[in-house]
């Protein structure tokens, strides 16, 4: 690996990861009230939260781009700039990966027992203690492969990223996109070197999730 | 007969009307829409584009893409691909355009400057020679945005996520949105060669649409989308 390489690994594995972080609270926030509350508007967010899964990844970039852009809607009350930064790159893969934490970490939350939820009350826990010491460990597993897959999704962003993080050597250029630019310039041999990094992450995050999911609690 | 008559009907009908494809700078995008659509009214022939940075559409071609015409913004990236004719038909000018409003401040003070991708893109790197020039390329290196064509790059500014950009003249005529606060008198020779390509599938009707380019009713085109039309 050269320290370019190293230089794009390094960017992409912090800024996914730094992603990941920032939408597991919410994320099982959402999750948890789409598996065990009804509220009117339910089903409105619940199409909200996977419209970034089925829409063209270009699109969300659009989207955010318009929003978080110097003059956008968000952007222009920031007191920094998004767009064209390390944060946009974080906000694009916040955005496509978070459908994957929430789809998983609810499946994780419907499969929880809701008798022992019902036990823990009547023996006088609160909601907070009840989804810390019942809900939660019980749930751990899907929602850990949950976070595995939200965090694989983001390191391999590009669509929304190129968009709203442009692709600028040594700040945006992640590894998704240091490997178009190695095609788009003919330097196939980076572009593999980079692919067989690609692989390899790839491998291990579908590695680690099956056994978190195989594991027995 | 009946059935004679109808096959040679037939084979001159398909021989008449070609699909000429034609790879071509981002640049020359509009200006050349315009033409073709002039152009398949009186001619038979259907003209089909594929716009973007000509180093990449050299790529393609180079690669295998099916191509007729290669009309390039640089004479470097039609260097790479196999050609049968090649003239150098147009010219164009770098300016420094700014968001619509902004004021003019010295590039070297800005924080972010939108250049198409100064190693590969013609339009960068005609932009990047110029900078480095005038002597500000380290200045202003650290601030450059990339941008995967030149459209691309007077984009970023006219949605005002870059603070300037170098551009073609011609690029900045088609948006309202920027304005030029610059005209950059010293730049690099722009020279844009049309080709007709070695593989190309459609070779007459290819060399019919390039005879067309060269017209007079395409000069006027070209010039009034702010091109310098050479010879």
């Amino acid at each position: 690996m050269s320290s370019d390489d190293l230089q794009i690994l390094g960017l992409t594995l912090r800024t996914a990861a730094a992603a990941t972080l920032l939408i597991v609270p919410p994320g099982l926030a959402v999750a948890w009230l789409l598996a065990r509350k009804r509220w009117p508007g339910k089903s409105l967010i619940e199409t909200l939260v996977a419209l970034p899964l089925v829409m063209p990844p270009v699109a969300t970039g659009l989207i955010l781009l318009e929003l978080f852009g110097r003059r956008g809607a968000i952007g222009s009350v920031l007191p920094f700039d998004v767009v064209f930064t390390w944060r946009a790159v974080v906000l694009a893969m916040m955005v496509m990966s978070f459908p994957l934490l929430v789809r998983a970490a609810r499946v994780a939350f419907e499969e929880v027992d809701a008798r022992l939820e019902q036990i823990a009350r009547t023996l006088g826990a609160r909601d907070a203690r009840v989804f810390v010491t019942i809900t939660l460990p019980l749930a751990a597993r899907g929602i850990l492969s949950g976070v595995l897959l939200a965090f694989a999704r983001a390191i391999g962003e590009f669509g929304a990223t190129i968009l709203v993080a442009g692709n600028i050597p040594g700040r945006t250029t992640t590894l998704s996109l240091a490997i178009y630019n190695h095609v788009q310039l003919g330097r196939d041999a980076d572009a593999f070197r980079l692919l067989g990094i690609a692989v390899v992450i790839a491998f291990l995050a579908v590695w680690t999730t099956e056994a978190f999911l195989r594991r027995r609690v | 007969m009946m059935a004679r008559v109808l096959l040679v009907l037939l084979l001159t009908a398909s021989l008449q009307a070609a699909e000429v494809r034609v790879m071509a700078a981002a640049s020359l995008t509009d200006a050349l829409q315009e033409i073709a659509r002039g152009y398949e009214k009186t001619s038979r022939d259907r003209i089909v584009f594929s716009f973007g940075a000509s180093n990449i559409l050299a790529r393609q071609i180079a690669a295998g893409a099916p191509a007729d015409l290669f009309l390039s913004a640089d004479e470097r990236s039609t260097d790479r691909v196999a050609t049968t004719t090649r003239v150098s038909v147009l010219s164009n000018q770098l300016v420094i355009v700014v968001p619509r409003g902004a004021k003019l401040r010295p590039l070297t003070s800005m924080s972010a400057i939108a250049l198409a991708e100064p190693s590969s893109v013609p339009a960068g790197i005609y932009a990047r020679e110029w900078l480095q020039k005038r002597g500000l390329w380290n200045a202003v290196r650290a601030k450059i945005v990339p941008t995967e064509n030149v459209r691309g790059a007077l984009a970023a500014v006219a949605a005002g996520n870059a603070d300037a950009a170098i551009v073609y003249r011609t690029d900045a005529r088609i948006s309202n949105k920027v304005r030029v606060a610059e005209t950059i008198t010293d730049g690099p020779r722009i020279s844009y060669p049309f080709a007709l390509l070695r593989d190309a599938e459609q070779p007459q009707a290819a060399r019919r649409f390039l005879a067309h380019l060269r017209s007079d009713a395409a000069r006027a085109i070209f010039v009034r989308y702010g091109f310098d039309v050479l010879r």
